[in-house]
């Protein structure tokens, strides 16, 4: 009988063991290296005619590119251009990541919080040390929103430093939840297909096939939320609301 | 309805079989996410994967996406300007040639009326000429109905003298006085005219 959390199960490959810090290759690690290795594959021989008239691959190729670049613009501006390489890598990263995931016999990498968190936690550091080199300590005014009765202060600017300090929270568990909870519904679903039998097998089989299309486009749309945060909070640390 | 309940019942023993074989691995080995042993392994390959990415679309992918997206709109503002130049000439062209349309009727428009006036003289000179010519042979021919008209009458007066006097003579019988008879004449001529 299959069980819907085993799909998550991380399997030691090659024991790896870098000066007592355990770096076992796993399945985890050759999904990251499929991952890095799809999205080159995919760029660059998309990009290999350099067409002046595109074709559906450079299209797609593109795409991609404009699609972040435009993003950062309308959320950052301009100041936003140095870090299109880090938000497009961020971006190409997770979603070819849930993508991946969604094949069969994939292994999603973004449904492992501590894969999530430490992307969130390089946004959320990045971010602050960005902000803090824009505006050195001018930027803990942050903390101090404008046009409240100094009455208030006292209990606004706590809320404001636990809302920002739990960005990476948030951020991390969104994209990890997400991936966790679309993946384990459609093996629950899958794992009803035989047991209910030939007649049935067919009503949840109906449901998997409606939910790997949903799937599809949580795939995308949490890549897409991870990145357009991440493009708010770098307009944040520029411009300080 | 037999065969339904059938299929029925094995249903439920397999979703409950399902379910509990589920549960129990579940709660057996948790969730493999929160495995905290697998962490360190999981950080050292994400963050060598992510920089190896980010280093690739930094130094290959995205130069040559932007290198070539550059192109074409340089292309693009090329041939657009290529066309506006073309599209400017176009229009000097289109004025120069108006502009000459314009002076080629204006100087037709010139030369006809030159021609117009010309003509128009030369018709009134003519005219003028004829009208002097016309005129003076009509006087010419008028004095010279006059020469004749007075020749005329002057012999008139001759013969009328001869046929009054051979009238008289005639009529008396004997020679008649000629003076007498010619200024009879020339009383009743006078009075005729």
């Amino acid at each position: 009988m299959a069980n819907p959390i085993e799909q998550f199960t991380i399997r030691p490959l090659v024991e790896i063991n870098l000066g007592g810090l355990d770096a076992t290759f796993t399945n985890a690690s050759a999904f990251m290296l499929l991952t890095v290795a799809t999205v080159t594959l995919f760029l660059s021989l998309s990009m290999r005619g350099r067409a002046l008239v595109p074709g559906r691959w450079q299209s797609m190729a593109e795409l991609s590119y404009e699609f972040i670049a435009g993003l950062l613009r309308d959320n950052v501006g301009t100041e936003g251009r140095r870090f299109f390489p880090f938000v497009f890598t961020l971006f190409m990263f997770i979603l070819f990541a849930n993508m991946l995931g969604l094949m069969p016999y994939g292994f999603t990498i973004t449904s492992h919080i501590i894969v999530t968190f430490v992307l969130a936690i390089v946004v959320f550091i990045g971010v602050t040390a960005v902000g803090i080199m824009r505006h050195g300590l001018k930027f803990f005014s942050y903390f101090v929103p404008s046009g409240v009765p100094a009455a208030v202060l006292p209990l606004m600017i706590p809320i404001e430093i636990i809302s920002y300090l739990s960005r990476p929270i948030s951020l991390s568990v969104r994209l990890f939840a997400n991936m966790t909870a679309g993946h384990i519904m459609m093996k629950v679903f899958a794992g009803f297909v035989i047991p209910l039998g030939i007649f049935g097998g067919w009503a949840p089989l109906g449901v998997d096939v409606l939910l790997v299309g949903f799937e599809f486009l949580v795939a995308f749309l949490q890549a897409y939320v991870f990145t357009v945060l991440t493009c708010l909070y770098l307009h944040d640390a520029i411009h300080l609301h | 309805m037999r065969v339904l309940n059938k299929a029925l019942i094995s249903g439920l023993v397999g979703t409950t079989t399902y379910l509990t074989a589920a549960v129990a691995m579940a709660a057996d080995g948790g969730l493999p996410q929160l495995d905290v042993s697998t962490y360190s392994s999981q950080v050292v390959w994400l963050v060598i994967s992510f920089v190896a990415l980010y280093a690739l679309m930094s130094t290959v992918a995205l130069p040559r996406i932007g290198e070539v997206l550059e192109e074409r709109q340089n292309k693009i503002d090329d041939n657009l300007a290529k066309a506006e130049d073309l599209k400017a000439q176009a229009e000097a062209a289109a004025s120069a040639y108006e502009q000459s349309l314009a002076s080629a009727r204006s100087q037709a428009a010139d030369a006809i009326r030159e021609v117009k006036e010309k003509a128009s003289t030369e018709a009134h000179n003519r005219q003028a000429k004829l009208t002097a010519q016309l005129s003076e042979s009509i006087k010419q021919a008028e004095s010279s109905i006059n020469k004749a008209k007075l020749e005329a009458l002057s012999g008139i007066k001759a013969v009328a003298v001869d046929v009054a006097t051979a009238a008289v003579s005639k009529l008396i019988n004997e020679p008649a006085n000629e003076n007498a008879v010619s200024s009879a004449v020339s009383t009743a001529l006078k009075s005729r005219t």
